[in-house]
Parts: structure tokens; sequence; C-alpha cells
């Protein structure tokens, strides 16, 4: 956490002393009640504004989000936003399975032995079964994100894999298998949210937005009514910008099918079609919607709430022309899109290139 | 509130809660309902009969105890009386499947486990 709060406040052009607000994840395999204000002694800074946050794979951009609020209304000048843990090494993988799996209800879910994949795989059955997707179709988005990872150096996985490799794989929870699931990593992410621009590779949030329809997977709605459509729409409206305006795309992939489902929640694939635009190349770095192009969680890796943010760090190098042998055409426009619990929590952002 | 007398609570019953206010069938208890806010709420035993809405067969599971069970497959069921539910199921079942549940052992605990129903349907 420290490593990459320093590179961010580097980047920003700023000093340690002027960052006067923390906002940070939680960690699962340090948890602490008071979080932002442990970093922040061990950061050697004091803030006038600091807590955790807590949304699961949405907590990045909320991060994001409460940050932008809160130096627009003028509470702080700039917040770090910071996350990161060794959920790989420091733990168990059995550990962090059964960890996870708690964000199912104690009483009425726990007991039966669920996964995060279990309730993610109940929901890409029933989306399976509305819609006419296919094992197949889902591990197209596999094979895209690993062919992503493979251009970025910190990625955790290098080796190329085919729709057959990941048809192959372990089965972890029907209808998905090991290469349908992101892996269990370190790692950590950092960036600032300012008022006032402090560097020139510098991004502008457009407007974002939220929805929180349940917490789990017994009481969600229907798959029509999911919150990734609810917070898109609010954040359009926010952002004045429809989808056709969208140059990038960052969504959270925890799961082939997460990835599938999200893409199609938000507009960028009619439904049941996500996985015939990564088959025709649409997502892809040189296509007309560049899609996490960092590998996403699927194939970058999870550390967790940083593991998000990656995809947020991998946005803001694309749109200031930053990000090497993986720079796309035209990043001028980006949307951004986490989930957090069972398709339990949205948030939706718009980015662009600051003038 | 007291302990349920449910699977929850180790007994071979399926509860939920009925609203007198809005009618709403609630199968995580409370002691109001989530829909109206509610206090006139009757617990009523369900009869088991229900349609499978999703699924799913867990091949990994994370602990000793759940891991001797591999695989088990794991299902939502809208139940008849119109609540969803999380439960075991045979390894066959598709979704819209018509299924009855009995109970059975997991890991220790007493869960639901559902069965497609027989042709008396």
């Amino acid at each position: 956490m420290s490593k990459a709060a320093e590179l961010a406040i580097a980047d920003a052009g700023l000093k340690r002393s002027e960052v006067d607000g923390v906002l940070c994840g939680y960690s699962t395999v340090s948890p602490h009640i008071m979080l932002a204000t442990v970093f922040a002694e061990h950061f050697g800074i004091k803030p006038a504004y600091a807590h955790a946050v807590q949304v699961g794979g949405a907590t990045g951009l909320a991060m994001t989000m409460l940050a932008h609020h809160l130096v627009d209304a003028g509470v702080v000048r700039h917040v770090l936003c910071v996350a990161g843990e060794n959920r790989l090494t420091g733990q168990s993988r059995d550990a962090s399975i059964v960890t996870l799996a708690q964000v199912g209800h104690p009483d009425y879910e726990v007991p039966l032995g669920p996964t995060i994949p279990a309730y993610y795989g109940l929901v890409a059955s029933r989306y399976m079964h509305d819609y006419g997707v296919t094992e197949e179709d889902l591990a197209e988005f596999a094979v895209l994100m690993r062919s992503h990872a493979l251009t970025h150096p910190g990625a955790q996985f290098h080796e190329a894999i085919t729709v057959a490799d990941v048809m192959a794989s372990k089965p972890v929870a029907s209808p998905l298998k090991l290469l349908d699931c992101c892996p269990v990593s370190d790692g950590g992410a950092a960036f600032i949210v300012s008022r006032e621009p402090t560097h020139d590779a510098r991004v502008r949030i457009r407007g974002c937005a939220q929805a929180h329809t349940h917490q789990h997977v017994t009481a969600a709605p229907a798959l029509s009514e999911l919150g990734a459509e609810i917070a898109i729409a609010k954040a359009k409206a926010a952002s004045r910008v429809e989808i056709s305006d969208v140059r990038y795309a960052a969504v959270y992939d925890s799961f082939t099918i997460t990835l599938a489902m999200l893409l199609e929640d938000l507009g960028l694939a009619e439904r049941g079609e996500a996985a015939a635009r990564v088959r025709s190349g649409h997502f892809n770095r040189d296509g007309e919607m560049p899609l996490n192009t960092h590998g996403g969680l699927l194939s970058y890796g999870h550390c967790g709430v940083g593991g998000a943010m990656a995809h947020l760090v991998e946005t803001q190098l694309q749109m200031t022309g930053r990000a090497g042998n993986r720079q796309v055409r035209d990043a001028s426009l980006a949307l951004l899109h986490g989930d957090g619990g069972v398709l339990s929590s949205h948030v939706s952002m718009f980015l662009e290139r600051a003038r | 509130m007291t302990k349920p007398a449910d699977w929850t609570g180790g007994h071979q019953a399926i509860l939920y809660q009925s609203c007198g206010g809005c009618g709403t069938a609630q199968y995580f208890r409370r002691g109001f309902c989530a829909a109206c806010g509610s206090t006139d709420l009757t617990e009523k035993r369900a009869s088991g009969k229900g349609i499978v809405y999703a699924t799913t067969i867990v091949m990994r599971a994370a602990t000793p105890e759940t891991r001797a069970h591999v695989p088990y497959n794991i299902v939502l069921v809208d139940t008849a009386e119109g609540f969803r539910m999380m439960a075991h199921g045979a390894n066959d079942l598709a979704i819209g499947d018509f299924v009855v549940a009995r109970f059975t052992q997991f890991a220790g605990r007493l869960v639901p486990y559902f069965e497609k129903a027989t042709a008396s349907r």
C-alpha cells in the first residue's frame, strides 16, 4: 500500500504532506476497525479526513466517487485512495475462499457450503438459460483477458490460453471452471483525486452513480432489474453522455459471467451478444471498444480492493497516452464499472481527458 | 427473537413469514416486513414444493467438512408460497424442474434437499 501510495503521489506531482484526505479499502488478510488511520500513521501523514470504505469489488470506484464529492464540496484538496493486501501469500487459498463466501447469508446460505464461484455459478446458470449463452461463449472472455495480460509485465499470468483450455480446466462450480474464475493475488493500487489539476497527465470525472439492490443472491431481483442498469442510467444522466460516446471500457470481471453480464447490462453489447463481440475483435486493444487492456481481474490478477483499482489505473494510463505497448488509439472518454457482492453493489463512472 | 423451529435451527421444516400488512412472503426471518415495515407477521410452514430457478454443482469446496460432500448441488428454488430460497438438490436437477423438499445432513448440519417431484403434481 505504501509503495502504491508513494507512486501515485509522485505521479500527481504532490508532496506527501499535501495529501489531506485518505480513503482506503478493507483487508481480508489484516482486518482492522480503523484501517485508514493505521495506514496514515504508518505512511507518515496526518489527514483531515480519513476512513475505510467497504463495498466488496465496487470499493475502488466507490472510493473514487466519494473522493470526487469530497474535493468538489471543498472538504479536502487531495484525497489519496489506496488499497492492497497479500491475499495469495498472506493466507491459504482455502482461507480466502472461506472468508469471501461470508458475503452470503449467515443462517440461510453459508451453512449450505457455497463459495463465491457457486454464487456466481447460480447467476450464470440462469443467465445462460434465459439468454442462450454457452460455456464456450463465457470462455471467450477468459481468452480475451489473458491475451491482454500477455502485454502487461505486471500481470499474474503470461501464458496464452485458448477456448479449449478454458473448457478443459478443472470444474469449480458449474458452469464455471478454473479459467472462468479470477485468481487470488498479491498487490496494491493507489490514486489521487484532487479538486484542481496538479499535473499534465490527468483525467476528469465526468459523472458517476451507484445502485444497491440486495446483498444476498437469494434476495437478488430478476436479471433484468439488476443494479448495473440502474447505476449506468443514473451515471449517463449525471454525465450527459451516451454509450456511443465511450471510447474505452473498464469493467469488473471477477468471473467470465460477471464480465459478460455487465457488458450487456451496461449497453456495451446487446443481450446475449457480448461473446460474439469478443470473437469479432470488438473489445481488442485495436478494436472499436478496447476493454480491460491490462488483463482484468481474470488475468492481471485480483488482490481484493486493489484488483479492481487496477482497472482505473490502466484507464488513466490509456487516457493520458502512457500505456506503452498497450496504448489504444483513442481513450478520450472512458466508462468504468465496479460490482460488489453477488451483483449486489454497483458503481458506474465516466472519465474524460482533461484539457 | 427466539431460535427458529426450521432447518436453520436443526428442525425438519422450511418456515417463512407472511405479512398481514402487504401480503409479502418473507424468507429471511426478521421482526418486521422488509417490504412495508409492518410488524404484523405470521410464521408459516412451507409445503416444500417449488420450481428450480438456478443451479450450480460445487466441485471445489474450501473446508474439510464440505469437501467430503463434493460434488454437491446448490440450488435456488422459487417456492409455491412465493419466496425464493437456497438449498441443496439432486445433482440431476435443471432450471424449471418441479421439485419437492426433504432434509439431509451436510457438514454436520441439517439442510433442505430438493428432488424432482413425481408425476402426482
